[in-house]
């Protein structure tokens, strides 16, 4: 049933009772073309465009809860397209483009808001670093503009100007830049799956991964066993444990990052502000709540919750850039667990194992990434090769020295 | 989240930087292969469950200590000196 304005006071005449489940609840085939592992924001892109752009349609999505129950449900909902290397330049661009046509396309909302993000910087050397970001971003085709002090007290009038310690230099500010609902997005794309034919299975564990001579032929689950030729792992911070099923040993460790959410205000925070010094970063949603978040708290761990330590230096962050927000009460907190690659970058790869494919180590950015993330997984899985804007995003770069290691801090996973 | 330093006592977690794995310890030898290395620098278990990890006491000692903990419950198993301990 496609969705529309008309549909909402047509369906309202009648008491709303003709609206139809976003997706069916098929049980699991004995076989498919392709079986994604993992139904979260990335694994339900890739089936989509599996779909829509190579005609896969007989293909499953295999998620262990429900649809979206990973760090899809759970993020600071920031969708940007400033990244500096080549390699992740062109692929998050790709992305921001598919963001900005994905209501459309995907007939759902997904309160895609640009409504701009600003990262401050503190001092001549990384207003330099940030100038030479925002000129790569503009010969990558996207929006950067660099504003000095004035430029950003005009539009964050709010912040601590007096602040001696990260006195504010001016600011990296990115129009396009900006927030999305994430939930919709999982649900988005997993109601457009389904039209196109994709089976969504929830509740179903993979518990193992059947190979034969070196290829993979299917995948043992809590709701049995199902044959594929094309297997793809998507599963973000337990990606370790799904590899491991394949006897592969993955560069990547598992991190808490937690984040926050304040009750609703007043629209009082119209950006997206990154205070990269502080570790700290804020929006404010559209149900008026501040979302903010900060770094890891730097051990590995999958509880899924982090320690006080990191809650208290994320509090003060926030305080010493913008005081007004003390009185606000913090609604919740919550950890995810972040795929942590030695360079920060992600891996859309195949894997040593015929027919396993890989799309994992999005570290903790991997909410913007996701329809470009899903465009080129399908693209690999469905074609053998890397789409162009990822072919950089490779699990061997490691090992080759081929490094996309934005921060610039080296080989420590949780230094990303 | 508190961890017991051999030399110091129960000390806050702040008191501590996490490098990694204890994998770090286990250095390829001399003729070792770029295989070899990358998995030494790269690749890791990842295991949900009982781990050792490699933490310094910044804050403190400067001793690097081996940390045998839960990455599931957060649980300190134990703490003990790299130095002249078996690996």
């Amino acid at each position: 049933m496609r969705y529309s304005g008309f549909k909402v006071i047509t369906q309202g005449l009648f008491g709303n009772r003709g609206w139809k489940s976003a997706w069916r609840d098929p049980a699991p085939k004995a076989e498919y073309d392709a079986v994604i592992i993992g139904g979260g924001g990335h694994g339900l892109a890739t089936a989509y465009y599996l779909a829509r752009n190579h005609g896969l349609t007989n293909i499953a999505v295999l998620e262990k809860g429900y649809l979206g129950s990973g760090n899809i449900g759970r993020n600071t909902t920031i969708v940007r397209a400033n990244y500096f290397l080549p390699g992740n330049s062109e692929f998050y661009s790709h992305s921001m483009k598919l963001w900005e046509g994905l209501e459309a396309d995907l007939n759902y909302n997904v309160m895609h808001s640009q409504r701009g993000l600003i990262n401050l910087f503190h001092s001549d050397g990384q207003r330099d670093a940030f100038a030479r970001r925002g000129n790569a971003m503009i010969n990558q085709g996207d929006d950067a503009i660099l504003l000095d002090r004035d430029g950003v007290r005009e539009v964050l009038p709010y912040l601590d100007f007096d602040n001696t310690r990260f006195p504010i230099y001016g600011g990296l500010l990115h129009p396009r830049g900006g927030t999305a609902r994430h939930d919709a997005v999982a649900w988005g794309y997993a109601r457009a799956a389904d039209r196109r034919g994709v089976d969504l299975i929830q509740n179903c564990e993979v518990t193992g991964i059947d190979i034969d001579g070196g290829r993979v032929t299917g995948v043992q689950t809590t709701r049995g066993a199902i044959r594929a030729k094309k297997v793809g792992l998507v599963v973000a911070g337990r990606s370790s444990q799904v590899a491991a099923m394949a006897g592969l040993r993955l560069p990547i460790e598992s991190h808490i990052l937690q984040a926050f959410v304040t009750e609703g205000l007043k629209p009082v925070i119209d950006h997206v502000i990154s205070f990269g010094m502080g570790h700290f970063y804020i929006s404010q949603s559209d149900k008026g709540g501040l979302v903010f978040g900060g770094d890891l708290d730097f051990y590995a761990s999958y509880a899924a919750r982090g320690n006080l330590p990191m809650v208290e230096h994320v509090m003060e962050a926030g305080m010493t850039l913008m005081p007004m927000i003390g009185r606000a009460r913090v609604l919740r907190s919550w950890g995810g667990i972040m795929d942590m690659t030695p360079d920060g970058s992600p891996i859309i790869d195949r894997t040593p194992v015929d027919g396993l494919f890989l799309d994992a180590g999005w570290n903790y950015g991997g909410f913007k990434a996701v329809p470009a993330s899903g465009w080129c997984m399908a693209h690999l899985m469905a074609t053998g090769e890397s789409h162009p804007v990822a072919r950089r995003f490779r699990l061997n770069r490691f090992a080759t020295g081929h490094l996309l290691d934005e921060e610039g801090t080296g080989s420590q996973h949780n230094l990303h | 989240m508190r961890l017991t330093c051999p030399f110091c006592g129960s000390r806050d977690r702040r008191e501590f930087y996490y490098y990694g794995a204890t994998e770090y310890l286990n250095r390829p030898a001399a003729g070792a292969t770029d295989a070899d290395v990358d998995d030494h620098l790269h690749n890791r278990d990842n295991l949900a469950g009982v781990v050792q990890d490699l933490w310094y006491h910044e804050q403190g000692c400067s001793a690097w200590l081996r940390v045998t903990r839960n990455t599931v419950t957060h649980e300190i198993l134990s703490v003990d000196a790299v130095a002249g301990g078996a690996k």
